[in-house]
């Protein structure tokens, strides 16, 4: 089996098993002992790494890891009397040597799995908890990801994350947060946290910072899976939540045409419509027409009809410029900030003229550390012949991104400039 | 016999500890399809000694993680110069990692 393909099989298992292990057994040991639970799913992945390499991938990965990561677990219980904490029902059960193992054995059942995880992002994303350390602590102990992983898709550096998932387990344990669902009334206030979560999550995994790897298949991956538990429950199930998968099923229907054989970016303008992912189009328009129920609705539901337009589209010039436009006007409503407006210019110059978008650019506010932005500007100050500015825009975009993948194309467009000059 | 001590990745990063993993499956591989792999096992850290006439039992083996032993390979060599040949590609000699070779004795009957 080719290196990287290992290596993407194994990252993906252990990150998918990592979150599913933490939320089981922060359910069974108490969300108190979430650094408990974080240890031992630590400690599954370490054993599972110098165990594999000499003996191989076991038949069953995910089953070897329970195992291991079951063991572990009633041992903590016996040693330090995690009891107090534990899941009510189960507590008697736990503290009892004749019931612990198969009390633990059900904990990790299919269905208490799911269940485990989806009162894991409601109490993640638990009020009491500043809102940026609640998306942190879910992509840690939720999803898997690095503390580096976490401070790129932020933005940000590593000790700042690290302070914001402290600040968040102090909550918990101040609070006394735990581990039960939240209550009918203040879950749909707790879902739009969840669903911003997984709304940055994809994005990191769509567009990702990384400076090597542009696409992430297996963050959106994580975003889609989460946010299709959500929908499966009939308590979470909003039409926001149906909304946000549609989303996420556009812009994933993209992945093999955004990247060339190269690894080069490949702008939605040319790319080969042929290498969309037809399948999840559908499923996109599926959960889309789902959401239309009720009488919400979210900034999610404006996103998906956007995503949906440019799918419906068969070449770039049969975009329906007008509808998405529409679109954006009544998102920058909903959702007023500086990256719709930018959204909303861009449409604007490729469905009425690269003039009108040029001046909607630059009538925006506070982008001008997005290296977007300043591509925008480039492309259509070009388009409308003024190449000097085009050059001086591309350069501070090349300036502003760490994607090497983006820096290539922004020196592409750079390159042009040169030839179109001297002609 | 090859008898690995050390190699410790619990400090790398997730990338780094799947490339070594990655490694070690080259290395069994290249040892499977030349026919030389007879057996192998990790070891679980821990475990105890039992020493003395006494029988006195200690938890242990201790050690410090440099010389903890994590597994041993059996392969098939034709003498020792071969099977240092054969050791000299140990994925974990970066991470501080010892390989001792060790001839096993065979009666030929």
């Amino acid at each position: 089996m080719p290196d990287q393909q290992l290596n993407k099989i194994i990252g993906h298992l252990f990150r998918q098993e990592a979150g599913k292990m933490a939320a089981v057994l922060t359910r069974m040991l108490g969300f108190q002992s979430l650094d408990l639970a974080e240890d031992i799913v630590q400690d599954t992945l370490l054993k599972a790494l110098s165990v594999w390499k000499i003996k191989g991938i076991p038949e069953n990965p995910s089953a070897w890891l329970y195992k291991v990561a079951k063991r572990k677990a009633i041992d903590c219980i016996r040693q330090y009397h995690v009891h107090e904490q534990h899941h009510r029902e189960l507590a008697p059960a736990l503290k009892s040597e004749w019931t612990l193992s198969p009390a633990v054995n059900k904990f990790f059942l299919k269905d208490e799995i799911e269940d485990s995880q989806l009162r894991m992002i409601f109490a993640c994303c638990h009020p009491s908890i500043p809102y940026e350390s609640q998306i942190a602590l879910t992509l840690k102990t939720l999803c898997g990801l690095s503390i580096q992983e976490i401070a790129n898709s932020f933005l940000t550096n590593d000790e700042t994350i690290t302070k914001r998932l402290f600040r968040a387990r102090e909550k918990i344990r101040q609070e006394n947060i735990s581990l039960e669902a939240p209550l009918p009334a203040t879950l749909p206030g707790r879902l739009d946290a969840v669903l911003h979560t997984l709304y940055l999550l994809f994005n990191e995994g769509y567009n990702s910072s990384h400076p090597d790897h542009l696409i992430r298949a297996e963050l959106c991956e994580e975003a889609m899976r989460l946010c299709l538990l959500l929908i499966r429950n009939s308590k979470t199930s909003l039409p926001r939540a149906k909304a946000l998968l549609a989303l996420m099923c556009f812009q994933a229907s993209r992945d093999d045409a955004r990247i060339d054989a190269d690894g080069r970016i490949v702008q939605l303008k040319y790319q080969d419509r042929t290498k969309w992912n037809n399948s999840l189009i559908q499923k996109g328009n599926f959960y889309l027409n789902q959401s239309a129920e009720g009488a919400e609705m979210s900034p999610y539901h404006i996103e998906a009809a956007i995503a949906a337009t440019h799918a419906a589209a068969t070449s770039f010039d049969k975009t329906d410029w007008g509808r998405i436009l529409d679109l954006y006007t009544i998102l920058s409503r909903m959702k007023p900030g500086a990256v719709v407006e930018l959204n909303k210019a861009i449409a604007l110059g490729y469905g009425k003229s690269a003039a009108e978008g040029l001046e909607a650019l630059n009538s925006i506010v506070g982008l001008h550390e997005h290296y977007l932005f300043h591509a925008a500007v480039g492309e259509f100050s070009l388009k409308l012949g003024m190449v000097s500015e085009a050059r001086e825009s591309f350069v501070e975009a090349i300036l502003r991104t760490q994607s090497k993948a983006e820096q290539d194309l922004l020196r592409a467009r750079l390159n042009n400039l040169g030839s179109t000059l001297d002609e | 016999m090859f008898i690995f001590h050390g190699g410790d990745t619990s400090n790398l990063s997730p990338e780094k500890q799947q490339g070594n993993m990655q490694q070690w499956f080259a290395w069994v591989e290249k040892l499977k399809n030349e026919n030389r792999y007879v057996a192998g096992e990790a070891l679980i850290p821990g475990g105890k000694s039992i020493a003395g006439t006494k029988k006195v039992v200690t938890d242990g083996p201790f050690a410090e993680s440099k010389e903890l032993v994590g597994g041993f390979f059996v392969v098939m060599a034709k003498n020792i110069d071969e099977a240092m040949d054969i050791a000299k590609e140990y994925p974990d000699f970066e991470l501080g990692g010892t390989i001792e070779v060790r001839e096993v004795v065979k009666f030929d009957m």
